[in-house]
Order: C-alpha cells, then structure tokens, then sequence
C-alpha cells in the first residue's frame, strides 16, 4: 500500500485519504450512514489537515528513508504480518457459511444519526461521557504540549 | 444484504489491518508510524462495522465512533509529541528516540 511505502510523508498523507474515502464507502455499504459522513469529516478532513501542517511545518525533515533495523528484523516483521494475514483469512475460510452468509433483517432508519444518537444517549451513555472526557484530556495535552515549547523557545 | 458477505469485509480489513502492522514494524519516521496506527485503527472500525450490520445491532457503530474519537485523540497527542522532538532539533526516528529525557 502507498501509504507505508512512500518515502515523502506529504504523499503518504494524501494517499491515506483515499484509503479512508474508500473506507468511507465501504461504511455506506455496510448501511452505516452517519458513520460514514463521520469518517469524511474527522479524518478526511481535520485528521488529515493535521497531518499536512506538520508535514509542512517540518519540512525537508519529515523526509523519511526506509530503513528500519537490521534485515533480520526487517525480515520477521514481514514474516509476522504475513502471518496475521494468513490466520485471519484461513479462521474465516473456516467459519464461512456458518454466520457469515445470512445478515439480520435490518430496518431503512439502520446507522442514520437519529437511530446513532438514540442509541448513544440511552444505551451507552456512559461511552458517550467516557468519550468525551478522552477528548478533553486530549485538548489539554496537546495545549500543555504546546505551551512547554513555546517556555523553552523564549528561554 | 445488497454487497458482498460479511467475510469479505472481514478480509479486506484484515488485509488493511497487515499492512499497517507491517508500516508500524518496517518504518522508522513517527509521521509514518502514526499514519500506519491510523491504518490499523480503521480496519478494527471496519470489522467492528461489518459485525454491526450482520448481526442487525447498533452497538458496534457505537464503538466505532469511539475508536474514531480515541484515534483522533491520540493523532493529536502523536502530533504534539513529534513537534516537540522536531523543536528540540532531535532526530525524527522512532528507533533513536529511546529516553525518556531529552
């Protein structure tokens, strides 16, 4: 995939993109609307302008050479997600037609925001509250990440 | 269901799942680290997906969207941290990056 092998990380961003558009349709097809619109909006676009400020912002050092260890460890890492692929794929050859063939009957308002946000809000409210306080935590790190620098810059 | 079974979803995410595995283990520049976690990320919110369809329930959608909230928590975290080694004129290699204190 491009995204791992792109020596210019400003490329390797832009292909991500088209990895998670494509996602994104997959998404749809799995009838998971706003899922989908939720893919578009916070990685396509806020992630991944992130990602192209930095690479911007660092420049000429973002360049990244391949290299990686010795090839010995290089090799295993090939060897090890290989492997991970190949498992995956034999346990699914093995549970195929058993669950797999026949989905549950869903009905039209199935992944819309308004069948998402009910669920959030009475089921799983407590993830709703859990995941809004990861988000906080994350503000607050990356302000505090960012003032510690902006201190040493003036010393 | 209008598509392609369930397993074939399963497949192409695992198939994402071992290639960002592989961008994780092979590369050394945090940039590409990251963008190889968010590879990994979105192919555990796609089985989560597919799993949610099939099985007619709402709850894996849930979780998905709290993955993507995490991911983009830890995208900014990542960010930060890379700009910070960036500022303080370090290398930009997760392999050389080893102390804790610069």
């Amino acid at each position: 995939m491009l995204v791992v092998s792109l020596t210019n990380p400003f490329y390797s961003a832009l292909s991500l993109i088209g990895n998670l558009a494509s996602l994104a349709v997959l998404f749809l097809l799995l009838s998971a609307e706003f899922l989908a619109a939720a893919q578009v909006m916070v990685y396509a676009g806020a992630v991944m302008v992130m990602f192209l400020f930095v690479v911007a912002y660092l420049g000429g050092r973002a360049d990244a050479p391949w290299a990686g260890g010795p090839p010995l460890l290089r090799g295993a890492a090939v060897v090890a997600a290989t492997a991970l692929l190949v498992q995956t794929v034999v346990v699914l050859a093995l549970a195929w037609g058993d669950n797999l063939t026949d989905p549950a009957e869903i009905e039209a308002s199935f992944g819309s925001p308004a069948a998402i946000g009910e669920a959030f809000l009475t089921d799983h409210l407590l993830a709703f509250e859990i995941t809004s306080i990861v988000l906080l935590v994350a503000a607050v790190g990356g302000v505090v990440l960012g003032t510690t620098r902006e201190k040493e810059q003036e010393v | 269901m209008d598509g392609p079974d369930v397993g074939w979803y399963l497949i192409v995410a695992a198939a994402l799942f071992g290639i960002g595995a592989l961008g994780v283990m092979l590369r050394r520049s945090p940039l590409i680290v990251l963008l190889s976690l968010e590879i990994m990320l979105n192919a555990a919110n796609l089985t989560l997906i597919a799993f949610a369809r099939q099985h007619g329930d709402l709850g894996g959608q849930i979780f998905a969207l709290a993955v993507m909230a995490v991911a983009a928590a830890e995208v900014a975290i990542g960010l930060g941290l890379i700009v910070a080694m960036a500022r303080r004129g370090m290398l930009l290699d997760v392999d050389q990056a080893s102390a804790l204190r610069g």
